[in-house]
Parts: C-alpha cells; structure tokens; sequence
C-alpha cells in the first residue's frame, strides 16, 4: 500500500479550476518528484495534500486514512512535514529558535535537544549560526533551516516546495545532495519542482503536471530521456 | 586653512532652522511665558529658560556629535555657527515684537513674554544672544567629553530637573515626614535650593559614573547571583508594602492609576505584544469589567445582585474574557490593519451601547451606575487610595505572573511563531484558531479586572470614561515601554500615565508634550525603553546584516 496516495483531487481557486484530477501516489521511501511549468498546479497540489486547501472531489490518503477531516495544522501530528514555497523561516528569530520552533509538537526536552544535534551534524553551517538571525542568513542557508526546521518534528513524510527556487546552482546541488542523504535516514520525499534536470537525478519517480493535470509519469530516468521531457523542461532539443 | 579643511557645513541650515522653529514655536504659543516665573532652581533658572535654550543646546549637541573623529574640536564651529544663528534669529523676534504689532495674530507674544526672552532687563536682547550662544556651545561641548561622563551628567541634570519640577510635591511629602524645617531647606517656593540642587546633581552623577565604571558592585558583601535575586525580591516586596506610606494620598492616587493601566498594559502586551494582533477596541473590555462590577455590586436602583466586591472580581475577570473570546471569533481571517479596523469598531460599539436608550434601563445610559460600593475587608471598607493599592497591587502581582509564566511557556512560544509568520506556525503544527483566541481572551480578561477594580475605586462609572483615548493610551504606553516586555510596560505606564498626572502645571501643554514624546520616541528609539530581545533584533536588523555583511 502505498504511504500517500492522491486520488482524482480537483482543487477550486474560487471559479478559476486549478486541479482537473491529479492522481498519484508516494510509497515508503522513495523520493518522488513532480514537474511542471509556472502554474501548472504544482504549489496547488502540495497545498491540497497539506490541508491548507480543500479539494472539490477526490481524496489525500496517508497510509489508508482519509485526511480531509485534518485541518493543516495537525497534519505535522501525522508525520507530515512541509518546507512552504520561499522557505518561510521566522526571520526575526535566531537559527537555533527557528529549529526549536520546528520541535514543537515535542515535548521530551531530551529528544528535542538529540533532534537538534542532529540537525547541527547535518547543516554545520547552521551550527556556526546558531545565535544569528534567520533574517540575516543567505538564501541558501534560509532554506537550510527550513529543512532542519521541518526535520525537528521527525516526519515520516516530508513535503518539499521548491527547493531550489532563487538559489545559486552551486547551492542547489547541495541542498539536493542534503535530500538524498535525508531519504537515506528513512524519510520519505515529495518533492515539488522546476529545476527537472536536477530533480529527476535525485527521485526515484516523476510526475509532470500540466495544467492541472498529470501528464506523464515514470521512473525517474526514463522521464529525463522522455522526448517531451526534454523538450519541455529540460532544455534539451 | 587645513584647519578648515573637511569642516562638513551640510547638515547645518537643516539644524538651525529646526533649533529655530522649535525656539520660536515654544515661545509663540505661551509655553515660555507659562513658565516665566516657575523656578527649577531657586533665583538661578526658570523652567522657562530651559524651554528657549534647550533646543539650542540639544541641537548643538547633535550638529557636534557628527564631527568627524579625531577632528572633534570642528564640533565646537558647528556648535557655535549654530548658536550665533538660532541667536539672530531670536533677536530678530524680539525686536519684531517690539516694535510691530504681532499680537493681533499671535496673541502669546505679550510684553510679558519679551521680559521673560530678555532676562527681565533693558537690553536684554544681547543677554538673550549671549545665552544662546553659550547654551550651544555647552551642547557642543558635551560631545567632547568621554561617553561614560556625558551619560552621568545628563542623567545627573536629567533627575535634578525632574526633582525640580516635582518639588511642589515632594516638599509636601518631605513637610509630612520629617517635619517643615528640612522641607523648606530644600525646596522653597515650589522649586529646588541651590545648594540640595547642586548635592543632587552630583551625586546622581557620581553614582551613574561609577555605575558605568563598574565601581559600585564591588562594594559591599558578595553575593552569589541567586542570594542577590532574593534580596532584591525582598527588598522590592518590602518597599511596595510600605509604599502608600512614604507617597501619601495624593501619590498612592497617581500610582493606582499607574497600576490601573499597567495592568491593562500587560494584558493588551499578550495581544499585541506577543500574538502580534493589532487590537484599539482594548478599552471595551476595561468597560465590560467596570460595568459587570457595578450592575453586580452596585446599591442604587440599577444594582442586579448587591454581591461584595471579592465575589463579583472573578465575574467580572470571567465575563470580559468571554467578550474577549466572541470578538475574537469573527477576526479570526483578518490581520494587521484590518484587524485593526475592526477592533476599533468594536470599542466605540461598546461605548455607543453603553450610552443608548436601548440599554439605558439596564446601565443607566448617560447617567451611568451609582452607588458602587467598595472592596470590604472584613469589617472595614477600603475607602482611601492608600487602602485601594493594596487591592491593585495584588491584582498586578497576579497578572504579572501569569504574564511572565504565559510568556515563557510553549503558550508563548506559539503566540511568538504565529506573529512571524501566521503560513510557517500552521506548517509547524499550531493552531493558529486556538492560539489567537487564548490571546484574544486572556488578554480581555486582564483589562477585565482593571476595569473592576476601576469601577469599584470610583464608585461610579459613565461611559465617558471609556472612551476610544484609553485604548490609544494603553497601546502608547507599550510601545513606548517597549513591545512584549513587561518591565518596559511598567515603565511606559509610569511615563504617559503618571507623569502627565504629576506635570498638571503643563496643562493646556501636556497633549503637546505627549505627541512630540510620542513622536521622538519612535524616530529616535522606536524599540521603547526597555524592548524585549526579539523586537530589538526586528527594528535593528539591518544594523547587525550590515555587521555581518
């Protein structure tokens, strides 16, 4: 069974027909992909499967339970973690209470702070600037924390958006490099995005998105030598 | 000249013509002759000298200051090309004055007030010239000196000021508590000696000097931090118990109005402070307390229950909550300035029922509830503010506790993460519906029992008294404390609350002084006077991104 599956969501920004049916599904440890271009439901899609929108028709179902009757917030209780669109840290807050903040469905003081080393062995750069303001950090640090701060709550199931939006392509290889490695350590990978040459060489499995609807899906290599992939979004003629 | 050389004039006209205006406005509205003849000092200056060579002063410290370092000695030219001007200026008014008719238009501009400008004698106006000049050039001059030197001094003249504006009260007090003779041996006529003046201002600046030096914790036994804790804890209970004693009715009075609004201060802190929700209907909930109390309490016609003071309290506490919680639940979707609309909305709602004739049968309307009588202590009513404080005080104790226990707890930490970024706090795990409720309500209940324990101190209440001004007040005296910090609330209460009340000779003057308070706090300190650690980072970001970069 798999561990997410989305069945034929349509999603409603108001009139405007966001979602037309996507169907996927995510199991145990894989990292699964989805690609697309600008407004092709991508963001819309992760926000469906997070409860902080609500689907028309169609289901979000972790490990066979229906999540619609969740709101957003206590999805985090079910395992799911989500890193927003544009990183979203607490800019006023330092490093180390931005990764605090990420415990906070926790209460075991031990666990927290063993969570935490753990974060620190991961990201050494956080480390350094653990008592900085997150404001201040670089983008690519930015989105470091929000993946540290995401880890905090021990998800089984990590939702990932945009990654590598306005970063520098030598900081991206290693926030991707830091994604493999987490889906080593256990955790499962949603991971929304448009750099499809660089997302496809990490996940297991893709899925283009088109317009609110899933277009193409397959193994993660065979989409990069897919004739459409390429000419779509991977530059390739 | 290479003595001249990178003398930096730019800023200069900019300076002189503020110093100028302020001069000239402080003089043309009757500020200045107001206080012609209220001494700070006795027979050596008047409060209003210090209004005309203030600005000059205080400009001229600011032209200074920017001199570049190790060209300092440029400060001076700034600081004396600035008096020289501010000076002309003012001698220009005076003659104007007298030898124009300017009265027709600016009525303050008596011969009075040109007696006062030119030190009561003919000729004057060289006086006049001269005093500006060597105001601007002792402003200059400050900026010379060491840091820790210029900070004791003007703490040092700081306090004496004060000292000397409040002698009318402290003589009072010092006549009851160690008899005539000591009092008018230091204040005479409503303003300081000049010998406990001058005593004053030493010490006070000693004491700031060897404070900064660190001299002074090395007197006296040492401690280790936790004992010093207890002590002070001790030492502070024991001073606030013994308090209404050494202030006397009139001071208790002004303090129980502080802690009126302290308390209402750290309760709109929670909203606004650590939630980040911009609430100006704050006062409604004051009314909703004051009013439970009096339909609960009151002996008049319009009392509901006639239950004692110490039963209606936690009504009251709990029915303003409640209000809290169901204004709450319809801006839960809203932020910042709409938030803020509707909240305003919500107190003048508040204030319009209370004065219907829809409600009048109910409240009384414009007549309000009578007869609300006062806190029993057994058999004893505590009808004098010395009695009442001690009512206030526990009240404050109380909500400083929860304030500081909520503040540190995962409460708090919620209500931290939800004023940052309301998308991330969801992400997180919290819920933001609950979140912003337990704001809404706790901070409701506190304003609650202030207004309780204001209805019952008064004895009547008319919605007058709750009108939009409080909320404004509340919210000005925690921003200008310093947001989400308990102490900087305590401290803002005293400084918009209590000294207004003190400074009543200010009178027609005192909104103006609270504006232009209002107004340089926030261009000069906009994180208040004693700011909580992540509102201090919030306003000085760019300064530390700057280090860093």
């Amino acid at each position: 069974m798999a561990m997410l599956e989305v069945n034929n969501i349509h999603t409603y920004y108001d009139k405007i027909h966001a979602l037309k049916g996507v169907s996927l599904h995510v199991d145990q440890g894989e990292i699964v992909t989805l690609i697309g271009g600008n407004g092709a439901g991508k963001t819309t899609t992760l926000r469906t499967i997070s409860g902080l929108l609500k689907p028309r028709e169609g289901s979000v179902k972790l490990n066979g339970e229906d999540l619609a009757k969740y709101p957003a917030h206590e999805l985090v209780y079910k395992g799911v973690s989500m890193v927003p669109e544009g990183r979203g840290v607490f800019a006023k807050l330092t490093v180390e209470e931005n990764i605090e903040m990420g415990a906070y469905i926790d209460n075991d003081k031990a666990r927290i702070e063993r969570n935490k080393e753990s974060a620190f062995t991961r990201f050494p750069r956080l480390k350094e600037r653990r008592k900085q303001v997150a404001g201040t950090l670089s983008g690519g640090e930015q989105q470091m924390l929000a993946i540290a701060r995401a880890l905090m709550a021990q998800p089984k199931l990590l939702l990932l958006d945009e990654p590598s939006m306005g970063l520098a392509p030598i900081l991206v290889d290693g926030i991707f490099d830091t994604i493999k490695e987490i889906n080593k350590d256990g955790t499962t990978v949603l991971l929304v995005e448009q750099n499809a040459s660089m997302a496809l060489a990490i996940a297991h499995r893709g899925y283009v998105l088109q317009t609110g609807e899933i277009v193409l899906s397959d193994k993660a290599d065979k989409l990069a030598k897919n004739e459409t992939v390429q000419k779509a979004y991977l530059g390739i003629d | 000249m290479s003595f001249f050389k990178d003398l930096d004039l730019r800023k200069l006209p900019m300076q002189l013509l503020v110093a100028s205006i302020i001069t000239l406005s402080v003089s043309a509205i009757g500020m200045v002759e107001l206080f012609g003849g209220r001494f700070v000092i006795t027979g050596l200056f008047t409060m209003a000298q210090i209004l005309f060579l203030g600005p000059t002063a205080f400009f001229a410290y600011r032209a200074a200051q920017e001199a570049p370092e190790g060209k300092k000695w440029q400060g001076m030219i700034k600081a004396l090309l600035l008096g020289v001007g501010v000076g002309l200026v003012m001698v220009v008014f005076v003659w104007l004055a007298q030898n124009l008719d300017v009265r027709s238009i600016f009525i303050n501009i008596s011969p009075r007030l040109i007696n006062i400008l030119t030190f009561e004698h003919a000729g004057g106006a060289t006086t006049l010239f001269i005093a500006l000049v060597l105001s601007a050039l002792a402003g200059g001059a400050l900026a010379l000196v060491p840091d820790k030197l210029r900070n004791a001094l003007l703490v040092g003249a700081g306090v004496t000021l004060l000292v000397g504006l409040l002698s009318e009260i402290l003589a009072e007090r010092l006549r009851s508590l160690f008899g005539s003779q000591l009092s008018s041996a230091i204040i005479a006529s409503k303003a300081l000696q000049v010998v406990p003046a001058a005593v004053l201002f030493l010490l006070v600046a000693g004491i700031s000097y060897m404070r900064q030096s660190g001299r002074i914790g090395k007197v006296g036994p040492t401690l280790k931090p936790s004992q010093t804790k207890i002590v002070r804890t001790a030492l502070i209970s024991l001073l606030l118990l013994v308090l209404p004693m050494l202030l006397g009715s009139y001071l208790t009075e002004v303090t129980n109005n502080i802690g009126l609004f302290f308390l209402m201060g750290l309760g709109l802190n929670i909203v606004v402070g650590l939630a980040g929700l911009l609430d100006l209907g704050y006062v409604a909930f004051f009314a909703i307390g004051a009013y439970t109390m009096a339909a609960l309490t009151s002996t008049g016609h319009l009392g509901l229950a006639g239950i004692s003071f110490w039963v209606a309290l936690p009504i009251c506490v709990a029915v303003a909550a409640m209000a809290g919680f169901i204004l709450g639940m319809p801006v839960l979707r809203m932020r910042g300035d709409y938030l803020a609309i509707v909240t305003l909305g919500f107190g003048e709602i508040i204030r319009i029922l209370a004065l219907s004739d829809l409600m009048k049968p109910y409240i009384g309307g414009a007549q309000g509830i009578l007869n609300i009588p006062k806190p029993m202590v057994g058999e004893l009513a505590l009808i004098r503010p010395e009695q009442m404080y001690y009512v206030i005080l526990i009240g404050v104790a109380i909500a400083m506790f929860m304030s500081t226990r909520v503040r540190d707890s995962q409460i708090g930490r919620r209500w931290m993460a939800m004023r940052e970024d309301e998308d991330v706090a969801e992400a997180m795990g919290i819920n933001l519906v609950n979140t912003k409720l337990l704001a809404f309500t706790i901070g409701a209940g506190f304003s609650g029992l202030a207004g309780a324990i204001f209805a019952s101190k008064l004895g009547s209440i008319f919605p007058h008294s709750f009108n939009l001004l409080i909320s404004i007040n509340v919210l000005s005296l925690i921003i200008v404390g310093g947001l989400g910090s308990i102490p900087g609330t305590l401290v803002g209460a005293i400084i918009l609350v209590g000294l207004p009340e003190l400074l009543r000779e200010f009178a027609e003057f005192r909104w103006l002084a609270y504006g232009v308070l209002l107004v340089t706090m926030m261009l000069n300190r906009p994180e208040g006077f004693i700011p909580s650690e992540v509102i201090k980072r919030e306003l000085h970001a760019g300064d530390e991104a700057e280090q860093a970069g």
